[in-house]
């Protein structure tokens, strides 16, 4: 009991208390630049962690999954959405939050490819993001939309839910790029198949 | 790779004819055991066979045979595989099991988890009280004829949503104050407790006033939570104090507790991953692994090389920053404020970057799936890998033991205090840092290797102590020794697929039962899965360490002071999430 133990320690702290000051001097001035968050998350990362939210905000990586919403392609001034009303989302989500109507043709009465009502009961989704995991169309995708606090229940309906193709490829680059490539790749196999079968 | 048995070596059926039989239902492993037999097995494995450790006990309904079935898992802290065993019961009220708390004391909270959850009375118990859910609470929820409030379906998907498409939102489903069944005559406005001596406080020791010297004295009855502090969440416990000094103990909980096994038996296979995560929600990547491996083993599928490594490089992660933390924390509960804890959070920051970065979320990694895992590693994530472990974390973790392992305040808090010894610590089931602390060298990495660390190098850390200080230098070395792990697999992650086969929805689990076990940052954590060829798991049960390291609470508190009993649940790292279940 001599106290050696403890000045150690202080001098840790005392390392840290001007740190977190000469870093301060060192942003003077600068909000959350992209270099200060950049130096924030790095290995390097020294002084002061926070930043000052909603000021400041720190961007979210690609694969950062809130909220699912449906994607749909803009063609020639009408959406034209993705999801097929297959259901495997539906079925695959864990707290069973997602409904779906499906569209049957006035007519014949048989079902439509195409949702007539979708629904999200956002309070209860879990952002696991299976259902963007599993759906077969690509029209299911988890957003980065985090500011969704408000003083009423969360549910999205399909108004709510679409969002265009363009802001898919905004969010997540990679993945879209990914996709579209599969995508693009299997519609020329189909074509070959389709040449080869006409000759 | 099969559950492991000792079938071939050990053949009970022979040592005990007529009382155990070999379990041959199909996928299933283990003996049966003759419930007036068991304590006789029960003390010849641990006293002849060296099956010292009681990993779990788990009630399982099979309601169409009519029988209630307990499995014990018992393993040898030598190493090596487990023992599995059954005592069968009809499934007639009153269900009786003997209680094996004489031979493995570690048996107390588990089996009356059973009792509570399942109904089955283990005759013998000192102390068989509901456990999870609260005293005036109707039937056993996890029966499979016990339906919740606003039950849909048995399975999920609930075919309301697809192809029905009813909308109807969850309050509609569940209005407040409207989803609670009690029993006949039951009034939750006027219900006290009859007697609240008899049921809980009788449980504690009895306590009389004693005269000496003329001078009346008499023991403090002090409800420490559930709102307390240093509980880290809603935890109680009621303690019988002689001035300071604790003279009797019994932990309450179950304010969290939301039947995560009976939702994970209407989930599908794949649905209970996400919920996995909310168990102890520091490491849900440790989580994630232990369920997985359990499932992996029924469906006997086999992982590529690039997501073993992965798994062990997140894992290892996990550990880290969960170490970190609960010495920043565990300083908080001893009164030094939130420093030391700021400190950890700023590497716990990093950390979960990359999690979220892999994953898409911080805490809820939902990442692995049934051989292999959701995603391969983003751009750019193994760089910062490489440099938060080759050049940050071993300098952070030095940085730790700079400030506070010579601490004299922080010594004389930790040192000798709450002493566990490596025969209790066994005896009462504890594991993980806890277990090591008291001297016992195990670790499932090494006693039971699963993933593929039996590649690694690195050292299974002890201490001989066994008190709060000694608990504090393992988890502190700990750090280093996944940082060496961390190293390795780094080095020798190759480049492949990181999934077996197509990614599914829908796995298709053969019938049988499996135990998947790993050495989670708080102990061992435990999934026992059965399946019945369905899509959704027959039982689901996880072995919380959280929870099983209570048992020794009491054990840990009794004779010390009042203003221990803090820091010494903080030693024993507990989660409520996992905990309360
Ligand atoms: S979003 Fe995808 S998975 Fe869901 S119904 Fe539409 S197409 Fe099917
Ligand atoms: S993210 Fe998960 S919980 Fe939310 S809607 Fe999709 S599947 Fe359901």
């Amino acid at each position: 009991m001599n106290g050696k133990g403890l000045l150690k320690g202080l001098s840790v702290t005392a390392k840290r208390f001007f740190d977190s000051y000469l870093e301060d001097v060192r942003w003077l001035g600068k909000k959350a630049t992209p270099e200060k968050i950049a130096f924030r998350s790095s290995k390097d990362a020294r002084g002061t962690f926070t930043v000052q939210f909603p000021e400041e905000k720190l961007p979210v990586p690609e694969e950062f999954r809130y909220i699912p919403f449906l994607v749909y392609d803009e063609a020639e001034g009408s959406k034209e959405i993705r999801c097929t009303s297959c259901g495997i989302c539906a079925k695959v989500c864990p707290p069973q939050c997602i409904w779906i109507v499906r569209t049957n043709d006035p007519e014949t009465g048989k079902p439509v490819p195409q949702p007539a009502e979708f629904y999200i009961d956002a309070d209860i989704c879990m952002n696991c993001g299976l259902c963007a995991e599993y759906c077969p169309f690509d029209a299911i995708k988890m957003d980065h939309d985090y500011e969704i606090a408000s003083y009423h229940r969360n549910v999205f309906n399909l108004e709510k839910l679409m969002k265009p193709a363009s802001y898919y490829a905004e969010i997540r680059p990679h993945n879209n790029q990914r996709e579209e490539e599969a995508r693009a790749a299997k519609a020329a196999a189909k074509a070959a198949a389709a040449a080869a079968k006409a000759e | 790779m099969a559950t492991p048995t000792l079938t071939e070596t050990l053949d009970l059926s022979a040592k005990f004819p007529g009382a155990v039989t070999a379990d041959a239902r199909p996928g299933y492993t283990g003996w049966i055991v003759e419930a007036g037999k068991l304590l006789e097995v029960a003390a010849f494995l641990r006293d002849e066979m060296g099956y010292d450790l009681l990993s779990s006990v788990t009630g399982v309904d099979y309601l169409p045979d009519e029988k209630m079935e307990v499995v014990y898992q018992a393993y040898k802290t030598t190493g090596g595989p487990g023992i599995f065993f059954k005592v069968q019961a009809p499934r007639l009220d009153p269900i009786e099991v003997p209680s094996v708390v004489p031979i493995w004391p570690g048996a107390d909270l588990q089996e009356r988890e059973i009792w509570d959850l399942y109904g089955v009375k283990f005759t013998g118990h000192p102390d068989l009280r509901r456990i999870l859910t609260w005293e005036g609470f109707s039937g056993h929820p996890m029966r499979k004829d016990w339906k919740e409030a606003f039950y849909e379906e048995d399975a999920k998907p609930f075919k309301s949503r697809w192809p029905e498409g009813r909308i109807k939102m969850a309050e509609e489903r569940n209005p407040f104050g409207d989803n609670v069944t009690f029993d006949e005559g039951f009034d939750p406005e006027k219900w006290t407790s009859n007697d609240p001596e008899e049921a809980l406080y009788t449980s504690l020791k009895k306590y009389t006033a004693e005269t000496s010297d003329g001078i009346k004295t008499d023991h403090i009855l002090v409800n420490m939570g559930p709102q307390h502090p240093s509980t880290h969440g809603v935890f109680r416990a009621v303690v019988i104090l002689d001035g300071e000094t604790v003279v009797s103990l019994k932990p309450v909980m179950g304010y969290l507790h939301r039947n995560h096994e009976k939702i994970g038996e209407r989930n599908t296979f794949l649905q209970n991953m996400p919920y996995t995560d909310r168990l102890d929600y520091f490491n849900s990547m440790s989580n994630n692994w232990g369920y997985a491996l359990a499932v992996e083993k029924l469906m006997g599928v086999a992982v590529p090389e690039r997501a073993e490594y992965i798994r062990v490089i997140m894992a290892e992660l996990s550990r880290i920053q969960n170490h970190l933390i609960w010495t920043g924390m565990m300083l908080n509960d001893l009164g030094a404020y939130f420093t030391p804890a700021l400190y950890a959070f700023e590497e716990r920051e990093l950390i979960l970057d990359i999690f979220e970065a892999v994953a898409g979320s911080r805490m809820m990694c939902n990442y692995f799936r049934f051989g292999g895992l959701a995603r391969d590693l983003p751009e750019g994530t193994l760089e910062k890998i490489k440099d938060l472990v080759f050049d940050r974390l071993a300098a952070k973790v030095d940085e730790f033991d700079r400030l506070l392992t010579e601490n004299e305040i922080l010594v004389a808090r930790l040192k000798g205090i709450s002493k566990l010894s490596p025969e209790d610590a066994v005896a009462y089931s504890m594991t993980g840092p806890v277990l090591r602390a008291a001297g016992v060298p195990y670790d499932i990495r090494r006693a039971e290797p699963y993933g593929i660390y039996d590649r690694f190098d690195f050292d299974v850390v002890t201490q001989t102590d066994g008190d709060m200080y000694a608990r504090y230098l393992v988890r502190l070395e700990e750090m280093r020794q996944s940082l060496r792990i961390l190293r390795q697999a780094i080095a020798g992650l190759p480049e492949g697929p990181i999934i077996t086969g197509k990614p599914q929805y829908q796995v298709r689990v053969p019938a049988g039962e499996a135990y998947g076990r790993i050495e989670a940052p708080k102990g061992e954590l435990g999934y026992y899965v059965i399946s019945n060829g369905k899509p959704n798991p027959w039982r689901y049960h996880v072995r919380a360490p959280s929870f099983i390291n209570l048992t020794a609470l009491e054990k840990m508190c009794v004779g010390g002071k009042i203003a221990d009993f803090v820091a010494i649940l903080g030693t024993i790292d507990i989660v409520l999430g996992e905990l309360d279940r």
